[in-house]
């Protein structure tokens, strides 16, 4: 019991990868003991997350949890873990949906063992993100999980689909997504892992807490150049890196392609934790090491989150393809995140900007919920009718009325109902932004208006109007959302209600975290 | 008196190709299983010296030395210190693992495995040469046996040209070093090659200035610096798998190596002035040989560029002089070693069953090769410097010493990355992925044991620095000081 409470960060973190081990030693034909091999041992993580909250102390400063392990000395990095209130959130987001998206893929049949076990090893890749407190750790993690990933994109990713990259060469569209996806992260990437290398070689130490003090002091001349020039180009740096994981606009032309050609369960964790894992960054390194350069670019960072917003929510609107409405419908929800960084950037300490981080980190646990719900109900829909567009479907609501259900529940979690989870992050942001960057909130809620337009049409598409009688009877059949599909979706509704009518269990964490760290 | 740990492991593999030549042609069992157990003690040894090495005591040590030429100052000098001792381990690594790669040769296997052997007791003694003399003598010994082994064993299109063109380039630049090399033996007045006295001699900055370029470059000629690279590709691709594994893996690391030790560690003030150009020369390396990578249609030709541009970051890594810089570099010199011999052995599998390496013809051999797929999956990884891997864990310092010399080089470096990154998982998935050619359905047989436990010996290093880089930086980091004394002595 001890060695679980003075280790738990480090089981949490690695116990996947054991897991992963042991999947690949199982015979491949046995689906069934690979599949709930890496569900049980994904659950693991899960419950241990969960007596982590309970003995967790918010506002309690600093990190909690801590383990430091030497690691690369020579150049005086540390594996070095630890949580507050902030990444504790995003750690129990991670090993929630984790066990929900193998359990959502227990329909894959094709090479399962390798798949499970890429889920797993992509599992460690985000929670160490969240949990790294030293610098090259965090670098190391963030891109150690696009590697799962990217495997999964374009081995179990949609078969269907070709792009034309040039002269008419054609690629299978899940190559392109994933290679974009890969290319496109890491190409921005380059700056974050310059600028890491640059603070580590001036400071000589990855210590997050050291270099956040030291960083923010350093006066003078830097490589030839005067402090500022340098920290505003590392800044970018940095902003540039995160911005493509957010996704940010302009540089989230990687998502809807990758988030559509990845498997369900793919997408999932993709909408769901990875994009997370961008706006952790600004929270957990923008914002402390450049809070001058923040604020002063921070109408610059809400311009391009409303952006996403409205942007977004547009080419949400314009889609015909389910499944790439609903990754246009993550840049537009990731588009309020930023926006509460915005204004936490450009109104540091005040009262607004602690408001609008509550939204903004309540929206990036919410917004995980629910886009992790409505990617797996478009694959429910998919792996039943092998098609996602929207104008396939049509009156399908009295044939599977308990999908239908939980369809419109998401959705309305998505489209940010009162009385849903959605609504209390978004308000907050909205509510925390208004004073401090009111003319791009402004323009936001243009964004959310067209939110509930794209919602509703694609409900409308599926749902409502006339029967497709093509789905009706005969092969095509439709049938209804199963058990193991309910369970999958249980949990994210459970939450999605709670946190819509009691959201104080997850804000009172949230809400110490912010005002401690900002 | 000590048990003569590196002069046995010098010899041994010398010892077995005489053995080896000895049986008749046709007792191919015999020579394989002689070979293979001459790898294994050659390896056990290296490993026990690697462990045992003292950090704290750090220096040269395991120090044998034996008169031969006392009038001329010339002895068989062996010694090992934090940088050579992860080389000598890497040679023992890629010999065990070439020699499991090279089971199936059926075509004169006796001399292949006899020229083979000869190659690596002069790739060890380089690597443990504490006379100058001996190091030259042993790098002859390494060059030679290559272009037997490319001209008799390579690949038919281009073999000879190959051979002939990698032989004459390295000797001339070998050449180039002796001159250097006997004009600091003259002008040190101590009538010796012991590099260790050697290190001590001061040479006037004017003359290290003037001779650093030379015996430098000779040597970075090994190493694959720009413009001197252009043997390496065409010499990788003609030669047979476990060569070019020898090759890319410890080969060009000979050349660095030499160059690091030879010129660097005895002409310190000739580095220092001529390390920017060292610099622009490498990056160009890094830099260029990632988008000519990029454009090879020839499986093996990728892999060949690949090792230019990676071993530009070694060289970078040296022209830094600062301590990260020469950390990075004595890691990626093991690190990119293993991977290389990872790439090629897998090349090799895949030409093996296939016939061909052109890449627009190859496909979906992950089915019937799925080990070799994933060892490429690892390898392509730690080309691309992904954390995690060993690749990482050598390049990080590396920019790390750059920064702290010329800022803007780091930048432009940093390009490779994401070019390297492209280029690699395209082949990867274009070799590998996709649809096999209906003209291969059924013909690729599945590798056999030995192969498979060679792959999983060099990806378990991979993966294993990668995630504990306290396997070998600590070493790496003894080395280091040593040459920063030198550096700042001087």
């Amino acid at each position: 019991m001890e060695f679980i409470s003075n280790h738990i960060l480090t089981l949490i973190l690695f116990l996947p990868v054991l897991a992963a081990v042991v999947v690949l030693c199982l015979p491949k034909d046995n689906l069934k003991a690979i599949r709930w091999t890496a569900l049980g041992a994904s659950l693991i993580p899960f419950v241990l997350t969960i007596i982590l909250w309970a003995q967790f102390k918010p506002g309690q400063p600093g990190y909690q949890f801590e383990q430091q392990y030497a690691w690369y000395s020579a150049i005086h990095s540390t594996f070095h873990l630890g949580v507050d209130g902030l990444s504790l959130t995003m750690v129990l987001l991670t090993t929630l949906l984790t066990p929900l998206a193998l359990l959502a893929s227990f329909s894959i049949t094709d090479r399962v063992k390798a798949y499970m076990s890429l889920f797993l090893l992509l599992e460690t890749g985000m929670l160490g993100v969240f949990m790294a407190v030293d610098l090259l750790i965090f670098f190391v993690f963030w891109e150690v999980g696009l590697v799962p990933m990217y495997f999964l994109m374009n081995q179990w990713g949609s078969e269907k689909g070709e792009r034309e990259i040039w002269k008419g060469v054609k690629v299978q569209a899940r190559n392109y997504a994933s290679l974009k996806f890969i290319i496109y992260t890491m190409g921005g990437s380059l700056g974050l892992l310059l600028a890491i290398q640059l603070l580590g070689v001036t400071f000589q130490t990855y210590d997050l807490p050291t270099l956040a003090r030291q960083w923010t002091t350093l006066e003078g001349t830097l490589l030839g150049l005067p402090v500022a020039t340098v920290k505003a180009v590392a800044f970018w740096a940095f902003v540039i890196a995160f911005a493509i994981k957010v996704p940010v606009w302009p540089f989230h032309t990687w998502l809807p392609d990758a988030h559509t050609e990845a498997p369900t369960a793919g997408s999932m964790l993709l909408a769901g934790v990875m994009l997370k894992l961008g706006a952790y960054g600004f929270l957990r390194l923008v914002l402390p090491l450049y809070p001058a350069e923040s604020s002063k670019y921070a109408g610059a960072l809400a311009f391009l989150a409303v952006m996403a917003i409205v942007f977004g929510a547009f080419a949400s609107y314009g889609q015909k393809d389910f499944k790439r409405l609903v990754a246009y419908s993550s840049v537009n929800h990731m588009g309020f995140v930023l926006l509460g960084i915005a204004t936490a950037a450009k109104a540091p300490g005040t009262l607004d900007a602690t408001i609008a981080l509550n939204g903004a980190v309540l929206q990036m646990f919410n917004h995980g919920l629910s886009a992790a719900g409505m990617f797996f109900l478009v694959g429910v829909l998919y792996e039943r009718t092998h098609t996602r567009n929207l104008d396939d479907f049509g009156g399908l609501f009295p044939l599977v009325p308990i999908y239908g259900g939980i369809l419109i529940f998401t959705s309305m979690a998505s489209l940010g109902l009162p009385g849903l989870n959605g609504f209390v992050s978004e308000f907050l942001v909205v509510r925390g932004s208004w004073p401090v960057l009111t003319i791009y909130t402004a323009i936001a809620m243009l964004g959310l208006l067209f939110t509930g337009a794209y919602i509703l049409k694609g409900l409308r598409s599926i749902l409502h109007g006339p029967l497709n009688e093509h789905w009706a009877k005969g092969k095509h059949k439709l049938t209804e959302i199963n058990t193991r599909e309910i369970i999958v979706m249980a949990p994210l509704m459970v939450l999605i209600l709670i946190i819509g009518i009691w959201p104080a269990w997850i804000l009172e964490v949230i809400n110490k975290a912010v005002m401690i760290l900002f | 008196m000590q048990f003569p740990f590196l002069g046995v492991i010098v010899f041994t593999p010398l010892v077995a190709a005489l053995v080896i030549l000895m049986y008749k042609p046709e007792w191919k069992k015999a020579i394989r299983w002689t070979a293979l157990a001459a790898g294994l003690f050659a390896l056990a040894l290296s490993i026990w010296v690697y462990f045992t090495y003292d950090k704290a005591a750090a220096g040269y040590q395991f120090i044998e030395k034996y008169n031969w030429m006392p009038m001329l100052g010339i002895s068989l000098h062996f010694g090992v210190d934090g940088m050579s001792v992860p080389l000598v381990l890497l040679t023992g690594v890629v010999m065990v693992t070439g020699v499991m790669i090279s089971w199936g040769i059926e075509d004169r296997p006796r001399e292949f495995f006899a020229f083979l052997f000869i190659l690596a007791s002069g790739v060890f003694g380089v690597f443990a040469s504490l006379d100058l003399f001996m190091l030259f003598f042993f790098y002859e010994i390494a060059v030679f046996p290559m272009y037997l082994l490319i001209a008799i064993w390579g690949w038919i299109k281009t073999r000879e040209y190959a051979a002939m063109k990698l032989t004459l380039y390295l000797f001339i630049g070998s050449m180039v070093s002796l001159v250097g090399a006997l004009v600091m033996y003259w002008t040190s007045g101590q009538h010796t090659f012991d590099m260790l006295v050697l290190e001590t001699v001061k040479f006037t900055p004017a003359f290290q200035k003037i001779w650093f370029l030379p015996v430098f470059l000779g040597f970075a000629v090994l190493g694959g610096i720009f413009p001197f690279h252009n043997w390496s590709p065409d010499g990788h691709v003609a030669a047979p798998t476990a060569v070019s594994m020898f090759h890319a893996g410890v080969l060009m690391k000979l050349g660095a190596f030499a160059a690091l030790r030879v010129g660097i560690m005895l002409l310190p003030e000739g580095a220092k002035f001529w390390a920017p150009l060292i610099m622009g020369l490498a990056l160009i390396n890094i830099v260029y040989g990632a988008f000519i990578a990029s454009v090879q249609t020839d499986f093996k030709y990728v892999i060949g560029f690949s090792s230019v541009s990676h071993m530009g970051l070694v060289m970078m890594g040296f022209a830094t002089l600062k301590p990260e810089g020469l950390l990075g570099a004595g890691v990626q010199m093991f690190s990119h070693g293993v991977m290389t011999a990872l790439f090629f052995a897998v090349v090799g599998m895949v030409y093996d069953r296939a016939h061909t390496r052109d890449i627009p013809k190859l496909g979906g051999m992950i089915k019937p090769l799925p080990l070799a797929g994933i060892g490429l999956i690892i390898g392509s990884l730690v080309s691309m410097g992904m954390p995690g891997f060993s690749g990482f864990v050598a390049e990080f310092p590396i920019f790390m010493g750059i920064w702290k010399t010329q800022w803007i080089v780091a930048v432009i470096a940093a390009v490779s990355i994401v070019v390297t990154a492209s280029y690699v998982l395209l082949v990867v998935r274009r070799v590998f992925f996709g649809k096999m050619p209906e003209e291969f359905e059924g013909h690729i047989t599945p590798i056999r044991t030995h192969d498979k436990i060679a792959l999983v010996l060099l990806m378990a290093l991979m993966i294993g620095i990668g995630w504990f880089p306290s396997l070998m930086v600590p070493w790496v980091q003894t080395g280091v000081q040593h040459i920063l004394a030198l550096l700042g002595g001087a």
